[in-house]
């Protein structure tokens, strides 16, 4: 059974077609990254999805066409993880990550047991519980991640879409971060669709790679079939080495001048060259 | 990881505390009885509730004061305090709305025009409707006609924007109305300088002595508005996430704000067609609870309107009685009051807003 699928998706957006022609599909559990340079429209992909921009196409979840849904039946089924999530500074940990249940709750109804209780496992499987009464605005940015994965947690949903989750966070934090997003498909079994700027990153953890470009899919497939020199080369216009490491790969930028040498000048006149 | 240490451990928002409440409700009833004791005439606390008790028809119960102390309290000094509270507490609530709706802290209940709008239908009364017309009825049925116009105006003008789902859109909107409704506002009364001093006085605002028949008009429009936001009051917080957040989380986004809007709206417009406008409430009461207790918007909203009621009562106690037996316009009363105790709170915190 497919959990996500998209068929054919466009989105215009202000006369411009951000995305064109998307069709992808995702199963249960799996873990998939949408890459592509800046602008290639990972996140307005993302937003389609999520059902926060028009498009044209057709995007189902289990099944049903998410154009059908009413939006907290949406909510139901599918969870946001913003790469800026607003984070209201005098709000506390439980108060944020019971927002998650608003989808479950009638337009004037407030949270019961069953909320509260859903909330506490969030919590608990993020190891959270003893912030719950922190505000906001006390939290490092690592744990306002977690934070924000928690209310994810509490919505109950199957899938979850992240924009650039580790974005903002060190390499431990990132590790930390993937890692758990990572534990969170065997339990409580969550679909992930991740947009990510680390190639390396996307290699470790993703099942499949998603390569969109001028709002194209550019390449599908394993991540070591995705991520070659050549592929990289053409869509990033990057110049980079795919070094084997572990099981996985990384991709490695390749310096084209020695160390030392300053290149500001030449920067600067390659700039002008390209009219900026 | 058990369940039963899950099921164990509380996770709440923090709610209406009930020391909150109290002490909001202490206040507020302090207020009200300070209110209809104090004015030129004394009425002693003793025989208020003699002769409330009397109208109880409580047995055995008889009013020690004059039919004119009678008159003086049921039918001067109760209705204003009423009137007070309601007046209060509604811009107070209205403030809150707008400030949480539109995520903006500088939000107020005359945000989206409603000030121009009501204060240019209370000149155009004012100017040209004959002297015997002017009076109770249709100074404020004018505001309230322009001030709804005014919010109209701005929803159509917000709307015909292109980007009409942003917020700050609307906001924007606003400002526009406002200007081209107080440039024509200004325009009339400079051609009728007459009317200078009268247009002056509802500007700054003050709550009549007209009775009970202000209240009557006023409680629906409040009762209604308090009803909406009061039951949204969970919504506003999701809200606070932003737009996008708020919708994926399944809130219908323009819907819960277009409702919020006209609840705050038609309260704030019956408010300013009896009382003029009123400056400083619809900040200073919201901001005050925030900075002091740090709540989200569930508790914030029936915190507002309970101590937006006592505050207007209180500033409407000194507006009567510091130059009596003249009056001073309440928004003066409220700037000044306001403005220091509102220094104090930001000095005296360190939670922000």
């Amino acid at each position: 059974m497919t959990e996500l699928l998209l068929r054919d998706v466009t989105v215009r957006l202000g006369g411009r077609e951000i995305v064109r022609g998307v069709s992808a599909r995702v199963q249960p559990q799996e873990w998939v990254a949408l890459v592509g340079p800046n602008g290639a429209g990972k996140t307005t992909l993302i937003r389609a999805i999520a059902g926060l921009v028009p498009f044209a196409g057709s995007i189902s979840l289990a099944g049903r066409p998410t154009r059908e849904l009413r939006r907290a039946e949406l909510a139901r089924l599918l969870a946001v993880v913003p790469q800026e999530p607003a984070t209201p500074p005098w709000m506390t940990v439980a108060e944020y990550v019971l927002l998650g249940r608003t989808p479950h709750l009638g337009t004037f109804a407030a949270e019961g047991r069953r909320d509260r209780e859903a909330a506490a496992a969030a919590l608990a499987r993020l190891d959270l519980l003893d912030y719950r009464e922190r505000r906001l605005e006390t939290l490092s940015g690592g744990e306002k991640q977690r934070v924000v994965v928690a209310r994810a947690l509490a919505q109950e949903a199957r899938i979850v879409l992240l924009d650039e989750p580790t974005a903002s966070l060190d390499i431990g934090h990132q590790q930390q971060a993937l890692e758990l997003l990572d534990a969170l498909r065997a339990e409580p079994g969550l679909t992930l669709v991740a947009a990510m700027h680390d190639l390396t990153v996307s290699a470790q953890y993703a099942d499949r790679v998603l390569l969109l470009d001028g709002g194209r899919i550019a390449a599908e497939g394993l991540p070591h079939e995705v991520l070659t020199e050549e592929t990289i080369a053409r869509h990033y216009g990057a110049s980079i080495d795919v070094v084997p490491v572990g099981g996985g790969l990384a991709v490695v930028p390749r310096r084209t001048r020695g160390r030392r040498s300053r290149g500001q000048t030449s920067d600067v006149s390659t700039l002008d060259q390209a009219g900026v | 990881m058990g369940v039963a240490a899950v099921e164990s451990t509380d996770v709440r928002a923090r709610g209406l505390s009930p020391l909150w409440v109290l002490g909001a409700v202490a206040f507020l009833l302090v207020s009200l009885v300070i209110g209809v004791l104090v004015g030129p005439i004394e009425l002693g606390i003793g025989s208020v509730l003699e002769s409330a008790a009397a109208r109880l028809h409580i047995p055995g119960a008889t009013t020690s004061l004059t039919p004119t102390e009678e008159a003086i309290l049921w039918e001067i000094r109760v209705p204003r305090v009423v009137l007070a509270a309601l007046v209060g507490g509604m811009l107070a609530l209205a403030g809150a709305t707008y400030q949480g709706v539109f995520r903006n802290p500088l939000a107020d209940p005359y945000l989206l025009g409603i000030a121009a709008g009501a204060g240019l239908g209370a000149t155009l009364a004012i100017a040209y409707l004959p002297e015997g017309l002017r009076g109770q009825r249709a100074l404020p049925a004018a505001a309230f006609v322009g001030g709804a116009l005014a919010v109209f105006m701005t929803y159509a003008v917000g709307r015909s924007a292109r980007r009409e789902r942003d917020a700050a859109t609307l906001v924007l909107a606003g400002v526009t109305v406002a200007a081209f409704f107080t440039a024509w506002q200004t325009f009339v009364q400079q051609q009728n300088a007459e009317t200078l001093q009268q247009v002056y006085t509802w500007i700054l605002g003050n709550i009549p002595s007209t009775g009970w028949s202000d209240v009557i008009l006023v409680l629906p429009y409040v009762a209604a508005a308090a009803v909406v936001i009061l039951a949204l009051r969970r919504v506003v917080d999701v809200l606070s996430l932003g737009d996008d957040e708020a919708a994926s989380l399944g809130v219908d986004v323009r819907r819960v704000r277009l409702a919020l809007v006209i609840a705050a709206t038609l309260g704030t417009a019956a408010v300013v067609a009896v009382s003029g406008l009123i400056g400083f409430v619809g900040i200073i009461v919201p901001h005050a609870i925030r900075l002091l207790t740090g709540v989200g918007y569930r508790a914030l909203l029936p915190l507002s309107v309970i101590l937006g009621a006592g505050f207007l009562v209180l500033a409407d106690v000194i507006a009567r009685t510091a130059l009596s037996p003249a009056e001073l316009p309440l928004g003066v009363v409220t700037a000044f009051l306001g403005a220091p105790f509102f220094a104090i709170v930001l000095r005296s915190t360190r939670v922000g807003p």
